[in-house]
């Protein structure tokens, strides 16, 4: 047998969050707890199908008038104008003024590559600023897009456990021109910490005085504090400030339409002669890769956020989730609080959205895996979404134990 | 006089200036428009009650509208009834899925896959699982970053690649002459392809041109391709569109497989299940052992995170439904099946048709041809009088989708073609 071309693959290091979450799966133990994985449980610890989207599914099926016929290759229209709206409102002047376009994307993943290959090949920017920490995949999905030049911006601090906003505004003074910057719209992901409306203020200054371009990861909005129009202030505040924008939605949690990859990509655009264009640009780039995206979940998007009263429905759902987990939080602080652990806890409930950085190191983040099955990454990120009335305490002891006994 | 013009003259460069700083974007410029979308856009504008649209590549039903096919509409409600979640699926896709999948192509029991040496990932639809071969291909493989394609080809297939930064180059395939395969000149070209180096295949249905090579043809392809140690990369869009039979055309597939290649393979449902906007594909590889096949796999993994994290699931189930269910099984094979036939009978019809008008062309090829396209060897101008004069719109290169003809509407096209080609 001839020796082989791909003999000389190396194996791939694992990407973490799904060796956790194997780990968890493989672990046997009864009162296992699963805080890795990026995705909404409910308090029974079981995934959760939107009503509204089970109810639109069946409508979806009983309508012999629709088929699998090809989307365009930028996406359903009736969608992405919906999102676009959705993200910014209705009525905001960029959006009155038709400086905003849209394009369907592979949930918020597929947005960030469209919009880092735009930026990358068309506009031939280099560099790219990301939070330290951010998504993981923020770094590659820029690297694989032909970005030459990505670095951080200082952002959680580890001894206050909260913004590192003299340094985040250091770095973004001295980034060069034109550089991209991704920033989180709400529920920054890992650590849990926005900054304040004043803080976005200032971000703006800096970003407008340095001529920085403004890329918004949107994944959560309405998820965070379950209203819609407060998770996305940061957004609507940079467009209304002038700034010609990017922003990638995900509708993977508030939707909880993981596996249907629905997301939005929009620009906000100084002169609208530069949409169509821009457009046939972005559709070169999609074709290239997938040719045109996939219609099942844009549909379940479309009718729910075109249809008043399922609108409404959802916006209760939003508000189950996020409710859930603001609980969740207030229980794990008043339980440390109570049980004495060492540290401060208000980092808890000051957080917001799914994740938290709670400040645990590796080594106690492993100590809690191998002695109590709970399983988190060694970042000291929990998924507040895995904890439930039925593990809470068991959790807090969990935590205690750790930060009690296991120091570096 | 002359001091005014000067400041005129510096208003306007600052202006200038202005604008260039003021937006991002001025400096984009507008992309090559699609050819295929304006066949589309100016068939839409045209108002003659008769006109046809040749262009679209989708299948059509008698009464030239969209098909959903039964065993999808029961398979969806199986799904649906079902209430399953919508957790996120792994970076390789629905596992059964992938399994069903390579199974079609191969034969559910073929020894790579019962042996474990094949690397099948989930892919957005076929050019999302050729987007996966080339990325993973531009980085891992050892030979030239160049892939060979056939002339012509898909037009997809060329930015595919080059956004990976791969070159492109052809070898002979259509032969304008007799609208047929360039057997003598493939292998010329083939030939001389430099050792090591990656080939592209259309297994069965080639598109644009809806010429296949015959199996004799294949094995004496392989044999070459073997001895030039060049790794096929195969494109399948067609299993069972083609022909109507799934074994027969994965002829190509099997052969290659069975004469010791390693190949790399993409898979489509669109056509073969109608499933076009669901965009359900495969990406496979044949590695040499297991622990290769772990490996590749791990890469493959690392390249799709960045690109959209992991696919899209609902496609993809309903074809795992229909490749698992015994019954929906045989109902698919029956609508694929419907679905061939239909455009073979439209070839036959079309040429039958054209000989009763009086055409003393050859046009032998349009049966000969397979699959849901025909290259009918019309010439740019005879296509633009055919489109003018008669509103049947194709694309410039006289390809027309034959999936977009209709009993109710074969005389007309017969005539037309006859008109503009005697």
């Amino acid at each position: 047998m001839a020796s082989s071309r791909f003999c000389e693959v190396q194996q791939a290091p694992p990407i973490e969050v799904f060796a956790v979450s194997k780990a968890f799966t493989d672990s046997t133990h009864e009162k296992k707890v699963n805080l890795s994985v990026g995705a909404y449980r409910t308090d029974e610890g079981k995934p959760w199908v939107l009503p509204v989207v089970r109810k639109v599914e069946q409508e979806l099926a009983a309508d012999n008038t629709l088929n699998h016929e090809y989307l365009p290759i930028l996406g359903l229209e009736a969608f992405s104008t919906a999102a676009a709206k959705m993200l910014l409102g209705a009525t905001h002047p960029a959006i009155t003024g038709g400086r905003v376009t849209a394009v369907q994307t592979l949930s918020g993943t597929g947005g960030l590559r469209v919009a880092a290959e735009f930026l990358g090949r068309v506009l031939k920017y280099n560099t790219a600023y990301h939070s330290a920490p951010t998504w993981g995949n923020h770094n590659l999905i820029f690297k694989q897009a032909g970005f030459t030049n990505i670095a951080p911006y200082r952002y959680w601090d580890g001894g206050k456990r909260g913004l590192n906003f003299d340094g985040m505004i250091e770095d973004l003074s001295n980034a060069p021109e034109n550089s991209v910057i991704i920033l989180h719209a709400c529920a920054h992901n890992p650590t849990g910490v926005d900054p304040t409306q004043e803080q976005w203020k200032k971000i703006a200054d800096v970003m407008e005085k340095r001529k920085l371009f403004p890329l918004f990861d949107s994944a959560y909005q309405g998820f965070a504090s379950g209203d819609l129009d407060n998770d996305a202030w940061a957004v609507r505040y940079f467009a209304e400030r002038g700034f010609e924008m990017m922003g990638t939605q995900s509708f993977s949690k508030n939707f909880g339409l993981y596996n249907e990859r629905i997301g939005n990509l929009m620009v906000v655009v100084k002169d609208t002669a530069c949409i169509v264009p821009m457009k046939s640009q972005l559709t070169l780039l999609v074709r290239g890769s997938y040719s045109n995206p996939p219609c099942h979940g844009a549909r379940i998007v479309s009718r729910v956020l075109n249809d008043p009263a399922l609108f409404e429905e959802w916006k209760g759902c939003i508000r189950t989730m996020s409710g859930r987990i603001i609980e969740m939080r207030k229980g794990l602080r008043e339980r440390l609080e109570k049980l004495g652990t060492p540290g401060t806890w208000d980092h808890i409930t000051a957080q917001i959205g799914m994740f938290s950085f709670t400040g645990l190191t590796a080594a106690q983040a492993k100590h809690i895996a191998d002695k109590y099955h709970i399983f988190l990454l060694s970042s000291g990120r929990i998924n507040m979404c895995g904890i439930t009335t039925g593990n809470i305490d068991h959790v807090a002891e969990a935590i205690n134990d750790a930060v009690c006994n296991i120091t570096n | 006089g002359s001091r005014r013009k000067v400041l005129l003259v510096h208003r306007n460069s600052k202006k200038t200036a202005h604008k260039i700083n003021s937006s991002w974007w001025s400096g984009v410029e507008m992309g090559p428009p699609d050819a295929i979308l304006g066949v589309t856009e100016a068939f839409k504008r045209d108002t003659n009650p008769k006109k046809m649209n040749l262009g679209v590549g989708a299948y059509r039903d008698d009464s030239g509208k969209p098909f959903v096919l039964p065993s999808v509409r029961k398979a969806e409600e199986l799904i649906l009834s079902q209430k399953l979640d919508k957790e996120y699926l792994p970076i390789s896709g629905n596992a059964e899925f992938c399994k069903k999948a390579i199974g079609l192509a191969l034969g559910d029991d073929h020894p790579a896959l019962t042996d474990g040496l094949n690397v099948t990932v989930q892919g957005i639809s076929g050019t999302g699982a050729l987007r996966i071969g080339s990325t993973f291909l531009s980085k891992f493989f050892p030979g030239p970053k160049t892939v060979w394609l056939p002339a012509p080809t898909w037009g997809n297939h060329v930015p595919i690649f080059k956004h990976v930064n791969m070159d492109v180059q052809q070898y002979r395939y259509y032969d304008p002459n007799t609208c047929g395969f360039n057997f003598t000149g493939a292998l010329e070209d083939i030939r001389k392809i430099p050792e090591n180096s990656l080939i592209m295949l259309h297994a069965c249905a080639h598109n644009p041109t809806g010429v296949d090579p015959k199996d004799e043809h294949w094995d004496e392809l392989s044999k070459v391709i073997k001895e030039r140690k060049l790794l096929p990369f195969f494109d399948m869009a067609y299993q069972g569109f083609a022909s109507g039979d799934v074994a027969k055309d994965a002829y190509a597939v099997r052969k290659f497989l069975a004469d010791g290649h390693k190949i790399c393979l993409s898979q489509s449902f669109s056509k073969n299940m109608g499933l076009y906007g669901e965009r359900a594909g495969a990406f496979s590889i044949i590695c040499n052992d297991k622990d290769e096949a772990a490996r590749v796999l791990s890469q493959v993994k690392i390249l799709i995170r960045p690109l959209y994290s992991n696919p899209p699931l609902h496609g993809s189930r309903i074809v795992a439904t229909i490749l698992n269910t015994p019954e929906l099984h045989s109902i698919w094979l029956n609508d694929v099946k419907g679905m061939a036939d239909r455009i073979i009978a439209m070839r036959s019809k079309l040429k039958a048709n054209l000989e009763k008008e009086g055409s003393v062309r050859n046009w032998a090829h349009i049966t000969e041809q397979i699959g849901m396209f025909c290259f009918t060897g019309m010439t740019p101008q005879q296509v633009e009088k055919l489109t003018k004069e008669h509103s049947v719109y194709l694309t410039k290169d006289g390809r027309i989708s034959v999936a977009g003809i209709a009993s109710t509407n074969v005389d007309y096209l017969a005539h037309a073609m006859h008109q503009v080609t005697k």
